[in-house]
């Protein structure tokens, strides 16, 4: 193989190695800002803690679904003593029900971190439609 | 024969079982270092840099290596029938005569593993006629492929960490990739093929007595290491889980050069960033390097053209030759006198 050929193929290589340092050329580390709803904001508690919430909401919702669908258990008793209702989006005590706006609060990180969760294609979030 | 028996096994033993300690090692190393000494900035802002550094240039300065080593003559393998009279017929892929060719055994060499899909292993016939035989061995191939590509798509995936806006194609990618709707986070078929085509591999080393024999620690250690980044990397996906906003700003700050320690991000994902930089800091001067090296092989990258065309060995050097015209310049009177022919009589 020439050298010319070898160096094309290795500046390929470099280029494509450091994709994520030039794609982000003037870029910024920070994360987008989620925006608690005045009724959150108010609640003050969630189900978990803030960073456990983040770590671990989807794993609560997929226990809930099991709960509700299998044994029809729809409340929740938190280990810091509130009680929820085990839904996403029906209900005051529901996940929706208190953080009202789908798009500031969930869908903000789930862009930023390419998570597509199938919860939206059955749930809807009734303030989004457009009529 | 028994303690012959146990000294291999025991020598066997040692060949796994220090690389096994050293990856352990670098598990608790960054655990401990995060957990209990609080060196977040060292294994999370220092090593992955370093770490860069280090396979970038390592790589670039082995290839360059390779590419000043000399190749002087034609070794391609062949495979099939060469370029001969119309009516043989010609294998132009396995026995290539032009570049087309080769490109073709290239793309498939690189793509397919093909020259070890053609792996066979050889066994003495279990009756009495105890005969040698070869058969077609199809496993290494499945493994390697199923690793191979597992890690593959597992590294692209891991771009959604380091790319802002994440482009569609990467999340078609892992629509793909988490088309089995299983538990919430849905699982991603790649970590777990890799996951299982890596322990594999490590069983047909550790339990294939031939393959055991010939594997050295540089052999067990990237195995073990790998395993270990993906056995992480699935317990914070799917079973200890981790903040995946607080992961995202961190591998940003890194890409972006304004490195930051995210709050609430523990030991375990800083014993995944330090294995993987290990990998990375490790794969130049290892035998990963086959990586850039299937690239450079000779017995794959050239043309089977020996007979048809002339290959000059490219550093000869002019050497002053003795003509025949210059001989008989020398010797003309000479040769007449004693009745020899020359060609010019004067």
């Amino acid at each position: 193989m020439s050298k010319n050929a070898i160096i094309a193929g290795l500046a390929v290589f470099v280029a494509a190695a450091l994709f994520p340092f030039w794609f982000n050329i003037g870029g910024t580390n920070a994360a987008p800002e989620i925006e608690l709803s005045a009724k959150a904001k108010a609640a003050k508690k969630c189900v978990l803690d803030k960073y456990d919430m983040r770590a671990n909401h989807m794993t609560i919702l997929n226990d809930w679904r099991t709960s509700v669908v299998r044994d029809s258990n729809r409340m929740y008793k938190s280990a810091n003593g509130k009680e929820f209702g085990m839904s996403l989006s029906t209900g005051e005590d529901s996940c929706l029900g208190c953080h009202t706006d789908k798009e500031k609060f969930c869908d903000r990180c789930h862009t930023y971190a390419s998570s597509a969760p199938y919860c939206w294609e059955c749930h809807t979030d009734p303030k989004e439609v457009t009529q | 024969m028994m303690t012959e028996n146990c000294e291999v096994v025991g020598i066997m033993n040692q060949k796994y079982m220090l690389p096994l300690a050293g990856v352990f090692l670098l598990f608790l190393l960054a655990y401990a270092g995060v957990e209990g000494a609080g060196l977040q900035w060292f294994f999370g802002i220092v090593i992955p840099y370093l770490a860069v550094i280090a396979f970038i240039w390592g790589f670039v300065n082995r290839v360059m290596g390779w590419a000043s080593s000399a190749v002087p003559f034609r070794i391609p393998t062949t495979c099939g029938q060469q370029k001969s009279f119309p009516w043989i017929k010609h294998n132009c892929i396995d026995n290539p005569d032009k570049a087309s060719g080769v490109f073709i055994r290239m793309l498939m060499e690189i793509f397919l593993f093909r020259s070890l899909f053609r792996n066979t292993k050889a066994a003495f016939n279990t009756d009495e006629n105890n005969k040698l035989t070869y058969s077609w061995e199809i496993f290494l191939w499945a493994g390697a492929l199923a690793f191979h590509y597992g890690f593959l798509v597992v590294i692209i995936r891991h771009l959604r960490f380091f790319l802002e806006p994440v482009p569609a194609w990467l999340t078609f990618l892992e629509y793909v990739d988490g088309i089995v709707q299983i538990g919430l986070p849905g699982i991603f078929l790649s970590g777990i093929v890799l996951l299982a085509a890596a322990l594999f591999l490590l069983a047909r080393r550790i339990f294939d007595a031939k393959v055991s024999y010939i594997s050295l620690a540089a052999d067990y250690f990237p195995l073990f290491l790998i395993i270990g980044i993906a056995a992480t990397g699935i317990a914070m996906r799917y079973f200890t889980k981790v903040d995946i906003m607080g992961v995202k700003e961190f591998t940003m700050g890194l890409v972006t050069f304004h490195p930051v320690i995210p709050p609430g991000v523990g030991g375990l994902f800083y014993a995944h960033v330090l294995m993987v930089s290990v990998l990375f800091a490790y794969f130049p001067m290892s035998k990963l390097m086959h990586a850039g090296g299937i690239f450079l092989s000779p017995t794959r990258n050239m043309a089977n053209n020996t007979r048809a065309k002339r290959h000059v060995n490219p550093w000869n050097y002019a050497v002053d030759v003795h003509t025949y015209e210059q001989y008989e310049d020398h010797f003309r009177e000479k040769m007449i006198e004693a009745g020899l022919p020359v060609d010019k009589e004067e």
